[in-house]
Order: structure tokens, then sequence, then C-alpha cells
């Protein structure tokens, strides 16, 4: 292993917009604000700014420390720093909050200005194109027409795709990773027992539980024990916990018992105090709205893919049930239709849906070879 | 370093043409043709350190095992599909050969020629044929159908193929008579009989 050189101390930043943003639901948001971070310099040209799109639970903290105390860098630090695949002593790295968020950026959990209470249940549901649009309105305040890359996993690959649809003429190279070109009947109904259990939390309030001085634990932590069985694979959940006895014999009750309980409910009650419950169920449904189909009643995706014209990286992860290799392939093939410049790469790895967060050496490999290309 | 089968390939494939190229190895046939011929087009690789070297080469390569065709591409969507140095390694020969005239108008295939004599003379001997273009033993070779020249035209015949261009090489230089004798390499180029 080489030694690992991080971004080191980063700041957040807050981009203020007065111009209302429609978004796709009707709704206006007459005023919002994007907190971001970058990492590395923009060039003189402006051509190598490479934007970090977020997945449901992510952030605009990609990489880097707010204090050398804290436990954790960003979310995606194995691979955004100086040296790392995504070079930040050669690419300008944007990673920002996006819109609906609970970590800065403009969200239900926001003051609104009308009312001078948090939003709560009046915040708009927002989707990936609002959030490409937001992101684009943030591009233009820091001057870049065209990033290098533009790159997700997860929901954030599919805000990497909308914006190469959306706009072909800003996007050199997309990489979509771990994603899907539209969620499955699985997937939606597994977000939807994600929601009903906030939804049903008597200390949900109809989303407007910050009045009430309270916020919905019980849902939203059974929201993400949830979620996170789908993230991993039943062999790593296997090697990681088996059916290992926390006190090594049966106590024939209902408290925790077995390992993986422990590490559910633990992951769970983290979770419930950093994260907004509405924020949760907007994200899901995010998910649930994406589809580059739906708004035109395009016949394929391939119709839908038509415009873009940027390079593109798909990769996915053997295990990922979630979001499985064959939902990559299905963009691929789009791709192909379309003669578009794409490679992909299906990783093997253990791991779930979340491998696309592990630092592992042929997917570090493939993302280091890939923007390569993208500086040349 | 370029293989003896390259220029060949090359000469065959028109400028700014659809290619694809199968089992492309490291990337660099692709690479040389994109350079030589500006040609577009994908790679199609099954191991990781190919994909990854085929990145590295600036080709854009598509990780699927061809054993299972090419369902990812639309029939007629290339003007040349390559099989280099692979078809001898497949366990799927005739379902390769009418997926490569499914997605291209015209096919390509260099394999290593058994009936070539010193790998005749090596059988003759009582062993497996070891050479520049087999360059395995017996227990640890990725070849699983090998043939002669013979042998892959009288398939060809079998499965509606035409054959419309052949060039035989032994260590890098073309070879000009009893081929299936005389060549170690067989380059073919060919297209469906109408």
């Amino acid at each position: 292993m080489q030694p690992v050189s991080s971004v080191g101390i980063v700041v957040p930043q807050t981009a203020h917009f007065d111009t209302p943003l429609t978004l796709k639901s009707g709704a206006v948001l007459p005023r919002y604000d994007l907190v971001y971070e970058t990492y590395g310099t923009l060039n003189a040209s402006k051509s190598n700014a490479v934007l970090v799109c977020h997945a449901l639970s992510g952030n605009h903290h990609v990489a880097g420390k707010y204090a050398d105390s804290d436990k954790k860098p960003g979310w995606w630090d194995n691979m955004v720093g100086p040296g790392k695949p995504i070079d930040t002593d050669r690419f300008y790295v944007i990673g920002l909050n996006n819109l609906g968020g609970c970590h800065g950026s403009t969200g239900p959990a926001s003051i609104d200005p009308a009312t001078s209470q948090p939003f709560g249940s009046r915040f708009p549901l927002v989707t990936v194109e609002d959030w490409v649009e937001s992101q684009a309105r943030l591009a233009d305040r820091l001057g870049i027409r065209q990033f290098a890359a533009i790159m997700g996993g997860s929901l954030g690959g599919m805000q990497a795709l909308h914006w190469s649809i959306h706009y072909p003429q800003r996007v050199r190279h997309c990489l979509v990773i771990a994603s899907a070109p539209k969620l499955t009947a699985q997937n939606i109904a597994f977000n939807d027992v994600a929601r009903q259990a906030i939804l049903t939390d008597p200390e949900f309030h109809g989303g407007d539980f910050y009045a009430h001085n309270t916020r919905p634990r019980r849902g939203l932590r059974l929201a993400r024990m949830l979620g996170h069985i789908t993230y991993l694979s039943d062999d790593v959940m296997g090697s990681k916990f088996g059916r290992v006895l926390r006190s090594g014999a049966f106590n024939y009750g209902y408290d925790v018992e077995f390992e993986i309980e422990s590490y559910l409910r633990y992951q769970g009650d983290q979770f419930a105090e950093r994260f907004d419950a509405n924020t949760y169920l907007l994200m899901t449904k995010a998910l649930d709205y994406f589809d580059p189909t739906h708004h035109h009643a395009l016949p394929s995706l391939a119709a839908a893919l038509a415009p873009a014209t940027a390079d593109f990286l798909v990769l996915s992860f053997t295990s990922d049930w979630r979001f499985a290799p064959e939902r990559s392939r299905e963009i691929v093939k789009a791709l192909l239709d379309n003669a578009r410049r794409v490679s992909y790469a299906e990783i093997t790895s253990g791991h779930g849906h979340d491998a696309f967060l592990m630092p592992d050496a042929h997917y570090h490999a493939l993302m280091r070879a890939y923007m390569e290309r993208v500086i040349a | 370093m370029t293989r003896h089968d390259f220029q060949t390939i090359a000469g065959w494939v028109k400028p700014g043409a659809r290619v694809l190229d199968l089992g492309c190895g490291d990337g660099t046939l692709l690479k040389y043709l994109q350079d030589q011929r500006q040609v577009k087009g994908y790679g199609v690789e099954l191991t990781d350190a190919n994909i990854l070297a085929s990145i590295k080469h600036g080709v854009n390569v598509i990780q699927s095992d061809l054993e299972i065709g090419l369902s990812v591409f639309e029939s007629g969507s290339f003007d040349c599909v390559i099989l280099s140095q692979t078809l001898q390694a497949m366990r799927h020969t005739e379902p390769i050969l009418r997926e490569m005239l499914r997605v291209g108008r015209e096919g390509i295939v260099t394999f290593p020629n058994f009936g070539y004599w010193k790998n005749r003379l090596q059988v003759l001997r009582g062993h497996m044929p070891v050479s520049d273009d087999i360059p395995y033993q017996w227990y640890d070779t990725p070849n699983v159908h090998l043939c002669t020249m013979h042998d892959f035209e009288a398939l060809c015949a079998q499965l509606g193929i035409r054959i419309r261009e052949r060039v035989v090489m032994t260590a890098g230089k073309q070879v000009n008579f009893m081929h299936n004798f005389t060549g170690s390499l067989a380059v073919y180029r060919f297209e469906k009989a109408q």
C-alpha cells in the first residue's frame, strides 16, 4: 500500500440563490441555499472540474476533515484526494448537499422565511431533475461551463446520467457507478416499507415534528435497518456476523442476541440521531420517480439517452442486488444502441451495494485509469 | 510491438469503420486500429486485468462473457467484428461465428493453424504441439477448440459463411503455397453467403 494522503482540513461553503426554482412537481422554491465543498484548484481554462453527486444518505462532505479530531473523513475520502484515483492535484472536485438534504442545503428542516418555522411537511418533493437544475446553477455560479466529469454512485449515478441527457454539452465524461436507469418494483417496495416506518411513527406528526421538539427516531431507525440489509450482500453479512451470539448462548428473549441484530440496531440508532426523517422520505421518492423515459413518454432508455454525448464509464458490483449488474447493463446497452463511447466493468466484490464506497484495489485502479483519460 | 496479424487486419478495415473486437485482450489491436484507421468501436473482454489494461490503452471496453453471446449489441451495428486469437479458446464456436455475422456485416478471425507442419511433426513425435502461436502446454492451455485451416473452411461452408480473403503467416511472414502445411497463423475475412 502506498501512503494515502488527504485533502486535509476542509471548510464547507454556502451559495445562496434568489432566482426561483420551479420544480418538476410544479412547486416553486423562491430562494434556497446549497452547501458545498471543493477540493483542488480550478485551472485557468476551468476545464478540470469534477462534480460528485451523492447518494441517499450522502452529502457535500466528500473528502477531508473539518478538524483533526474528526473520527471520520468525508464519505468518499478513499477515492478523492491528492494522488488518489480522483486526484485533487489535477482535478477541481465539487461535492454539494442536494436540495431537500439535511446537511446545510435548504431542506425540510430549514426555516421557511415565509413562516419563520421549519418547512416540515410544506417542503416540496424534489426530483433528480430538480437536483441537476440546482447543481447547474451552482456550476454557473462557480464559472464552470463544462465539467471534465460528473459522477456518482447509486442515486448519485442517476444524477450523473440525467446531467448527460439534459446538459450534454456540459459533461465530457459521465461515470455511473452501482446505479440503475430506474428502480424496479422490488426497489420501490423496499423504499415504501422504509417510508411507512417513518410515516406511521407517532413522533412524525405529519412531517412537522420540529414544532413538537421531537423526531421520529423509531421510524427512521427501522427505515435505516431495512435499507442497510439491502446494501449488504448475504455473503458479507454471513462472513461478518454469521450466527454469532453476543453472550454465546440463547437467552430466549427479544433483546439483542445475534451480532447482526446488534449491528443493525446500532446503525439504525446512529442514523436516527443524525439524519432528518423528511429528507429520508424525500430522497427515497426521488429514487422512485427517476426514469429518463417518463416525462417525454419515450419508447426506450436508448431513446432517452440519445441526446447524451459524453464518454461513459459504467461500473457495477457482482454482489450488489439492490442495484444489480443487470441494471447497469441496461444503461450500457442503451448507450451502445446510440453508438456512444462507453466502457463497462463488472467488479467482483462481496460487499453488495455498499461496494461503491469501499477501497477495492481493482475498482480504484479502474477509476484511476479512467480519470487519466479524463485529464488527457 | 504489434502482432503479425494486426497489419493484415488493419488493411481489411475501412477508415472510420465501426469495429467490435471480441476478446480484445489488453486493447492493443483496437488501439492500433484507432490510431491507424480511426475506427470507432468497442472491445469485449472477460478478465479484470484486460479490462483495466484496455481502459489504460484508451479503448472502450465492455466486460462480458463471449460464451453467452452478444445480446448487448444490436444486429447490424458494426462494419466489422474481429475475433483475434480467441476462436480456439471458445467453447461455443458455431454460436459466436453466427453472432459475429448478426451484429456485423463482416467478420475477421485469426487462429493458430493446427495443420502447420511443425505442429504435425510434434504430434507425429508423440507430443501435443507447443509453438509461437500455440504457446501453451496441454495441461495449461486456454485452447479448447484447435483446428486446421481445412477444418475452419469446412465449418464456414456448413454455416453459410463466405470467405472473402485469407492471409496465412509463419513467423510474421506471409506464406503462399500449401497454406495448411506451411502456415502457422491463419487470418480470415468473411461474410454471410448471399
